[in-house]
């Protein structure tokens, strides 16, 4: 666990930090977070819960666990990371524990969303750059400087031309990650759609 | 890019804007909350000094947390007592219509919109919960979000999102005798694999998929996010009108005809264009079992659990954690792998006709000794429902625990848990590691009846060969 822990606010342009390598497909967020520790009404302390049971079957030997990884703020994963459960508490988890952007072969559909919203950039390589970085043997100091701008990751000996939604790229780049005031500003066309839409005339009672 | 689509018509309707990033902005129709995703929505909008937009449009209950053994209040539970206080506490505040333990709606969130008439045709739904995909059994485009996203729509009734490509899954012929819609849905999880649906809608559409009444639909659609699709949907007929009549919340009298109208116009044209088209044999399914760590690692009662070299490069890796996980054989057969614990309920397969359907296999036979069962109903209404048809007493003669509605041991957030490795045969929709509250607790998905079928016997069974007799 790192020591305080402040929430992302505003344009998010640069990430730098070192890397933590989480091998293995389709992991899902009951693995991130299992469902024991959603039974909170914030997310506050969950940053230490990140990956428990997985932590425990490794008995200290989890990546999240090792010494070497303690500062380490950029993850790369494999393929589906994020599957199965809606729950925001997955990313807000790896988000207290000091995760600030995450680099992986895809992301599922929901998880990739919340990471989005909470500002958590999500990046994808194909399988060779991942496994380049997964089997680096510098990997435990691996650090990585990630410029949004031109969607560039690049190391001492190595660049990668990372991948990203443009939509999510642009976001990041202007603020509007935090979505709720970009939705809040066309007020007058959600009154209007609210009026023209056919069902909720149906659904006076 | 699709075109003209059920998918398209519906997103194009809610369409508000593009926002300045290039995502739109899409009008949420319906907004379902519960417990456990909803609190730091709600705190949220505190801290942003927001409103709830329209009250109307967002209805609560409480369903993950909830005991189904003892549900007098205060809980046991301290935490799960503060979050269904904290549900009804906001609530309260923002004036949305809640529907309580007691109250006789109350349920897992995804059985009781739908058979309160709430869940309709052409509408978007959202909810703080992946499997609200079950939804668009309704010809409706129902998607999971997050607790951001929860915000965003209590505060705007809008979230941003990019649209989704649309995949039509062709099911073919009919399903055979004792192969049920979870059977259908983990067989094509199976064949397209977990992550195939990832930006992606899908459509079920076929001779097989029209033959399914509503609620196999909603178990389809409901699984479409464990095949990677957080938005699966079925075109609505004169199955899902017939469904909708008289629920408590569907249009009435000259609304309901205006209603129909619409619904009627709501399908995907014929000569639509899809980003893709799969077809699936519903006839060559057999009940289906998972024997791993992913909904996608299932096979037929009769097969064997795959070797290695059988599977594809990136099925390996998961495959041997499956293996060791599981401790299971690569070669060994699914069926009479012993069984410890039964579970029937989930958002999945918890609606009656699942409790029928399992009541008939287990009338007048007895659960092993070495297994203990219990039944979780969806809802309220579905408990009612059961026991004026006396199938709670069905459960209870054979052995099953009859408890309240919940969504219990699916996700294990009550005390409805396997402990060590104990194996589960279980209704439900997800066997991750962990999953049903035992770090090392091992889940089997399967269709109801071959839960009943697994009770009977202590092992993992051919449910029809239970129905011969």
């Amino acid at each position: 666990m790192k020591s305080e822990f402040t929430p992302p606010i505003g344009t998010i342009t640069q990430i730098k930090g070192q890397c933590i390598s989480l091998i293995g497909n389709d992991i899902d967020t009951d693995r991130i977070i299992p469902a024991r520790f959603l039974k909170c009404v914030n997310f506050d302390s969950l940053g230490e819960s990140v990956f428990e049971d997985d932590r425990k079957t490794l008995k200290g030997s989890h990546p999240f666990d090792l010494k070497e990884n303690k500062n380490a703020s950029i993850l790369i994963v494999n393929s589906n990371f994020g599957c199965g459960s809606s729950r925001e508490h997955a990313p807000q988890a790896l988000m207290r524990w000091g995760i600030k952007a995450i680099i992986g072969e895809s992301f599922a559909d929901i998880f990739y969303n919340n990471c989005i919203a909470i500002g958590i950039p999500c990046f994808t390589l194909p399988n060779k750059s991942i496994k380049e970085i997964q089997n680096n043997k510098d990997n435990k100091f691996l650090f990585l400087e990630i410029d949004l701008k031109n969607s560039l990751a690049k190391a001492k000996d190595l660049s990668f031309n990372l991948e990203i939604k443009e939509s999510s790229r642009k976001m990041f780049l202007s603020g509007e990650w935090d979505a709720t005031s970009a939705l809040l500003m066309n007020n007058n066309l959600i009154e209007n759609k609210f009026n023209q839409l056919p069902y909720i005339k149906f659904n006076i009672h | 890019m699709s075109q003209d689509t059920l998918f398209d018509k519906v997103w194009d309707l809610h369409k508000i804007s593009k926002l300045p990033g290039g995502s739109d902005q899409i009008f949420i129709g319906l907004h379902l909350i519960h417990e456990v995703t909803s609190p730091q929505a709600f705190g949220a909008l505190k801290d942003k000094n927001l409103k709830v937009k329209f009250p109307d449009r967002t209805v609560a209950t409480v369903d993950h947390i909830v005991p189904t053994d003892n549900q007098s209040r205060p809980f046991k539970d301290n935490l799960a007592e503060q979050m269904i206080k904290t549900l009804e506490n906001n609530c309260l505040e923002h004036k949305i219509r809640f529907f309580n333990i007691g109250s006789g709606n109350q349920g897992i969130v995804h059985v009781v919109a739908p058979e309160l008439g709430l869940t309709q045709p052409g509408m978007t739904i959202a909810c703080g919960d992946s499997h609200t995909s079950t939804h668009g059994a309704f010809g409706s485009i129902a998607f999971g979000i997050g607790t951001s996203q929860v915000r965003d729509v209590l505060a705007t009734q809008t979230i941003a999102m990019n649209k989704l490509k649309v995949r039509q899954i062709w099911c073919e012929n009919q399903l055979s005798n004792g192969v049920f819609a979870k059977d259908l849905i983990l067989h094509v999880i199976n064949t397209l694999g977990v992550k195939a649906g990832v930006g992606f809608a899908y459509e079920f559409a076929g001779p097989a998929i029209n033959a399914l009444s509503m609620e196999e639909r909603m178990t389809v659609c409901n699984m479409s996010i464990e095949g990677g699709a957080r938005c699966g949907y079925i075109n609505p007929d004169e199955k899902t009108f017939n469904y909708m009549k008289n629920k408590l919340y569907s249009p009435k009298n000259q609304h309901w005809e205006k209603a129909l109208t619409w619904w009627k116009s709501l399908k995907s044209d014929e000569d639509s264009i899809y980003d893709d088209v799969i077809k699936i044999d519903a006839s060559k399914i057999e009940p289906t079992v998972t024997w791993g760590i992913t909904p996608g690692q299932s096979i037929g009662i009769n097969q064997q659990i795959p070797l290695v070299d059988e599977l594809s490069h990136d099925d390996k890796l998961l495959a041997e954690e499956a293996y060791e996980y599981m401790s299971f054989k690569p070669g060994q057969s699914i069926k009479d792998i012993p069984v410890e614990v039964c579970f029937i309920g989930s958002c999945t397969n918890g609606r009656i006709s699942d409790l029928r359907i399992a009541a008939k296999v287990l009338k007048g036979k007895k659960v092993s000794n070495n297994v203990k069962a219990f039944v979780v109903p969806g809802s309220e209404k579905v408990a009612n429902e059961a026991k004026q048809e006396g199938l709670d007493q069905i459960f209870k003669d054979s052995g099953f625990q009859w408890r309240e509605p919940g969504c219990s041991m699916c996700l294990a957030m009550n005390s409805d848990k396997l402990t060590g490795n104990q194996i589960s045969a279980s209704s439900s929709n997800r066997n991750f590691k962990g999953r049903q509250g035992s770090p090392s607790g091992r889940t089997l998905l399967m269709s109801p009846a071959m839960v009943a079928a697994a009770a009977i016997n202590g092992k993992v069974s051919d449910v029809r060969e239970l129905f011969s007799k």
